[in-house]
């Protein structure tokens, strides 16, 4: 995206297209990716419903968690948090369990860390 | 038609909003901006304007709900003094910042501490860098005068700016005054209607206010800012013109004061301005060749119009009622602009700077007489004897 300038952009930091935070790329901001385990998952749509940055994607005809948007995700792990099916797998294997334990629905992998 | 009404400093503002009818006020009542707050809120309750007044819980919930006001697209007014101001700080930046043409009447008192309720200008010059225009009014028909005008020139298409309009706490917003009050239809069809450029309430054209602004845009965004300053001297002398025009007044960048044949002269705002005329006076009627500069115009500070008005003095001292501190020489804040603004513009002659009335310590015609007395010595010597006097301190 180019950026434009001081002449053309509207004044005070107004943004006057709805929407377009979509154009503003905020992956890269990330320590922590989210990933998912999509077997555990029972397409709860509790991780869409907290995400913070609209970052998961769903197929909604079939109501289906379909993974991350990682061009927006920053990698907050509210998603991760709020998966019931994470709290099950804690409560089941204790929970000093690390954040990328194979074993959870969404795990946070250190980014750049293969996994 | 006008009349000539006796009103306070404070009271003078109120009447100004009470004709401008602004959309929103949201203020909160601090010494000595407090009659404003008091009379405005009575104007409400008689059905007198159709503002809607927020009595807001701190400055800073005023200066926000201004904000917020602003953004949705009202004409919007608020005021105060020092702590007010100093509580109002993080929001009076965004104000500016998101351009939004808030008129506010600040009553100068002393910032604490120790804690005073007196005039200095300690609050105002916190703000000179927030992108805020700044106008100073000698007495309460200057004070009326500025905030009708400061409506057109904040809400100007080429401005966009919040303006603050300073008169000095008590020495003129609690002293009553012959004030002439124009027709309110009058002062209402000169402030006109306000179109807003992006207000929020126009839900069509959905849009967002305040987001994140990093190192790819804010750079920009500052660089609009400095672009609609650079906007406001002309537009403020085009308002003023208008404005001098309908209602038969004398408003420019700054007021001087038997200037045009002087040898040399003092700089100074707001109240102190009127006193040091009638020391011209009585120092001209000794035949010495004396006078005035009054700023009314501070924030944008007109460097070169200021540098031409005083090229021809031998020697210039500058009051301030505020001090830099730790600034080069411990000086005035009015004192250290000029004195840059005169080095800029090649106007080489004799400058000191006397900072005077703190706290609202009083200032006598006496006393800037030994100003006039220090300045014709250095137009003879060709130089100061001190850049910086603390005027009337006790040793
Ligand atoms: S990590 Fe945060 S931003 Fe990324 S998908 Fe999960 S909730 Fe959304
Ligand atoms: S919260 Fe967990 S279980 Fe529910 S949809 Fe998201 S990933 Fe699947």
């Amino acid at each position: 995206m180019a950026l434009k300038g001081w002449k053309e952009l509207p004044i005070g930091g107004v943004i006057l297209e709805a929407g377009n935070a979509a154009e503003y790329r905020t992956g890269g901001w990330r320590a922590f990716r989210p990933v998912f385990g999509e077997a555990a998952c029972i397409h709860c749509f509790q991780c869409w419903l907290f995400c913070p940055d609209s970052s998961i994607l769903v197929d909604a005809e079939n109501e289906k968690m379909m993974g991350f948007d990682l061009e927006h995700c920053k990698g907050c792990g509210i998603c991760a948090s709020v998966c019931p099916v994470n709290a099950k797998v804690r409560r089941q294997v204790g929970d000093k369990i690390p954040r990328d334990d194979p074993r959870l629905c969404i795990r946070m992998v250190e980014e750049g860390k293969a996994e | 038609m006008s009349k000539y009404e006796a009103l306070t400093g404070d009271q003078a503002v109120a009447t100004a909003m009470r004709q401008i009818n602004p959309d929103v006020v949201a203020a909160y009542p601090i010494t000595p901006q407090t009659e404003t707050v008091e009379f405005f809120a009575e104007y409400v309750a008689d059905g007198l304007v159709t503002t809607d007044f927020i009595c807001v819980e701190s400055e800073h919930s005023a200066m926000s709900a201004c904000v917020g006001a602003s953004a949705a697209g009202a004409r919007v007014m608020t005021a105060t003094s020092a702590q007010g101001l100093a509580l109002m700080w993080e929001v009076v930046y965004i104000a500016a910042s998101y351009r939004c043409p808030i008129v506010m009447s600040l009553v100068n008192r002393a910032l604490s501490g120790p804690i005073n309720i007196h005039c200095d200008h300690s609050d105002v010059m916190g703000m000179r860098d927030s992108g805020w225009i700044i106008l100073f009014s000698e007495n309460g028909q200057e004070a009326y005068d500025n905030v009708i005008q400061a409506v057109r020139i904040a809400e100007h298409p080429d401005v966009l700016l919040p303006v603050v309009v300073c008169q000095d706490g008590f020495i003129t917003s609690h002293a009553m005054e012959r004030v002439e009050v124009y027709d309110d239809d009058a002062v209402k069809a000169f402030v006109g209607t306000y179109k807003p450029l992006y207000p929020l309430l126009d839900v069509d054209n959905p849009k967002t206010y305040g987001p994140l602004d990093f190192y790819d845009y804010y750079y920009e965004h500052k660089r609009q800012q400095v672009e609609a300053m650079e906007h406001a001297l002309p537009v403020i002398l085009e308002v003023a013109k208008e404005f001098n025009r309908k209602f038969g007044r004398n408003y420019g960048l700054f007021e001087p004061y038997r200037l045009d044949d002087a040898e040399v002269a003092v700089v100074v705002t707001n109240s102190t301005a009127g006193t040091a005329k009638v020391v011209v006076d009585d120092l001209r009627a000794q035949g010495l060749k004396v006078g005035l500069l009054k700023p009314r115009v501070f924030r944008p500070f007109p460097a070169k119009e200021l540098a031409d008005a005083l090229r021809h003095l031998k020697a210039v001292a500058v009051m301030d009622r505020s001090i830099a501190f730790g600034s080069m020489n411990n000086a005035g804040p009015l004192f250290l602009e000029l004195l840059a603004a005169l080095s800029l513009h090649d106007v080489r002659i004799p400058m000191a700077d006397y900072v005077f009335g703190l706290g609202g310590r009083d200032i006598k015609p006496s006393e800037i007489e030994t100003v006039y007395r220090d300045m014709l010595r250095a137009a003879e010597t060709g130089k100061v004897e001190r850049l910086v006097t603390y005027l009337s301190v006790r040793e």
